[in-house]
């Protein structure tokens, strides 16, 4: 299977990391060509929105349309901020720790685009804490970049100005969600904060603010350096481009695999991956991390873009796929993100505080062989009391509605449970 | 005081990336633990909550919230072994009972003589690697129980 690819090209090369091998290979070219053009900051807003990027960090909002919810400069004279959701931890996903250690000046480039288009004045790389490699080289390349005039004062001799800052984060799941993530900013527990106000009308600070994902950003240098046009030629036609699809568990050859949004989820198991491990056949597959509903093998033709796997009844999320086989027990994987729901719930909304709670212990006396007679319809009245709307953020929901989604494929493993414990405790 | 003077001066210096001086305050309890025993001591929250002109409450909340603080003093070496479901998938039970075996702590536990701290972790963002566990910072990927001895070994 061929297809174009541009995502990983440069990280393939020795040293990617450095501002020397990266500027061999191109990099701030398009920063260099929205300055020389003399594009507008709205015309660099217009080729995003044309291009249909869609955020890659999991809820595949349109980036361009993002981007124009900031308020007008001119009407609004308010500090701009944009902060960059490296806090990377929906299970099975880990693409972005790859982008920022291997090009990191793309990621640079990409903020420097997006700063000029939102006429920004500093941005905040949030990366969570345990990712000190991808931090670090992060550091190391914004120090090369500034040394070089890249960021700070009169960016390559533009005129324009604006400042690129590393933050770290320390291992809270919650910092992911975009309010939490600038609770966490400003120094404190990362509690959502309910929306509206939205971000572009209330952010970092109480001041217009824009947040997007890492791989999000990373694909704005390529959309301006070669054109929308090219961009929509790769993917669909609601979701272009490529993406970064992690592929993990059961599998020959688990990796982070780049390919257009559309491929069939069979393609990038059996071509890319290797197939299922030991010889084994599957069973179930997440289609985007662990808040999207796993689905049954006999799904696995269904195209990964963010309508498609909708269609199918979950969520393409961040893309990551995650697989099990014949021999997994997915109420021992529903116990597992229950447990780590639990965990990660900030505890501010009861029904998700409570919720989380609740499901990770009826589903752990399920598989320790205690479970009552009418746990699974518990199990589902829970959750569904869970969502949608009920809570300040979505966590709640993405609690649910893993629990929901392997109860309507694989009712009959949870019920076994039940019926014959000796089995599950064997 | 347990903050010295050389902190004192980083956190004057990563305060500056703000418009608001609290936002260095994650960074900077990092820097603590780090650098001051490996666990946030009431000592420094109370001189945080001195240099970030916060009460101390309001460090102690903050730092409570994130898993990454220790707040009660823990054993030399840490060790964080995932149990979330990418690692669970390829064997991360096998990983953290060779980490009991060979530390002699239990999970969430510090070993009798001090030199290791056992934890289980939520996903560290290494799933495509798994099983995975990290070692004071460092992520060791594609484990087989065998590893651990050998990496925990040769911890000084």
């Amino acid at each position: 299977m061929t297809h174009e690819t541009y995502l990983l090209d440069r990280s393939k090369l020795a040293d990617s990391h450095t501002l020397e091998v990266a500027r061999a290979d191109g990099a701030y070219g398009a920063l260099q060509k929205v300055f020389e053009s003399s594009m507008s900051p709205e015309s660099v807003v217009g080729e995003v929105k044309k291009s249909g990027l869609r955020g890659r960090g999991g809820a595949g909002f349109p980036t361009g349309l993002k981007w124009s919810f900031m308020p007008n400069h001119e009407t609004d004279s308010r500090t701009r901020y944009m902060a960059v959701n490296a806090d990377e931890s929906e299970p099975g996903t880990c693409k972005d720790r790859i982008l920022m250690r291997e090009d990191p000046h793309c990621l640079i480039e990409g903020c420097l685009i997006a700063a000029f288009a939102m006429r920004l004045d500093a941005v905040y790389i949030y990366v969570r804490g345990e990712y000190r490699l991808p931090y670090d080289r992060m550091q190391a390349a914004l120090d090369e970049a500034r040394a070089a005039g890249i960021i700070g004062d009169n960016i390559l001799g533009s005129g324009y100005s604006c400042e690129i800052h590393m933050h770290k984060g320390a291992g809270a799941y919650i910092c992911g969600e975009e309010t939490g993530l600038m609770e966490s900013l400003e120094g404190k527990r990362g509690h959502p904060r309910p929306k509206p106000p939205f971000p572009a009308g209330f952010g970092l600070w109480g001041q217009p603010t824009t947040v997007n994902n890492v791989e999000s950003i990373f694909n704005v240098p390529f959309i301006l350096a070669r054109g929308a046009d090219w961009f929509r030629t790769m993917g669909t036609e609601t979701s272009p481009g490529n993406f970064l699809c992690g592929i993990s568990g059961h599998v020959e050859r688990p990796g982070v695999y780049e390919v257009p949004l559309g491929i069939s989820a069979r393609t990038i198991l059996e071509d890319l991956a290797g197939g299922i491990w030991k010889g084994r056949s599957l069973k179930a597959w997440f289609p985007g991390g662990s808040s999207t509903g796993v689905l049954p093998a006999d799904m696995l033709d269904t195209p990964m873009d963010h309508d498609s796997v909708k269609a199918a009844g979950s969520m393409f999320g961040t893309g990551a796929m995650i697989i099990l086989d014949e021999t997994a027990s997915v109420v021992r994987s529903a116990l597992i993100l229950a447990r780590f729901y639990e965990h990660e719930s900030c505890g501010q909304c009861s029904q998700c505080r409570e919720g989380t709670e609740w499901q990770e212990q009826i589903i752990n006396r399920m598989l320790s062989g205690q479970g009552k007679s009418g746990d699974v319809e518990l199990l589902v009245d829970l959750s569904k009391g869970m969502f949608p709307g009920k809570t300040i953020c979505a966590l709640s929901d993405a609690a649910a509605i893993p629990v929901l989604a392997a109860i309507k494929h694989f009712r009959g493993e949870f019920e076994a449970c039940i019926s014959s414990p000796e089995e599950i405790l064997a | 005081m347990a903050l010295t003077d050389a902190l004192k001066a980083e956190f004057d210096n990563l305060c500056t990336k703000y418009p608001h001086r609290r936002a260095g305050l994650i960074p900077a309890l990092h820097r603590c633990q780090e650098e001051l025993g490996g666990w946030i001591s009431p000592e420094i929250i109370t001189d945080c909550a001195e240099y970030f002109k916060l009460e101390p409450v309001e460090v102690y909340s903050v730092a409570s919230f994130y898993p990454m603080f220790f707040l009660s003093p823990i054993g030399q070496h840490v060790v964080s072994v995932c149990r979330n479901i990418s690692c669970d998938l390829r064997g991360a039970c096998e990983i953290t009972s060779a980490a009991t075996e060979h530390t002699g702590a239990a999970c969430g536990e510090s070993s009798k003589d001090g030199r290791f701290y056992l934890e289980e972790v939520e996903c560290q963002g290494a799933c495509t690697n798994a099983p995975m566990m990290v070692v004071d910072g460092k992520y060791y990927e594609d484990l087989e129980p065998a590893d651990v001895a050998r990496i925990l070994g040769e911890i000084q």
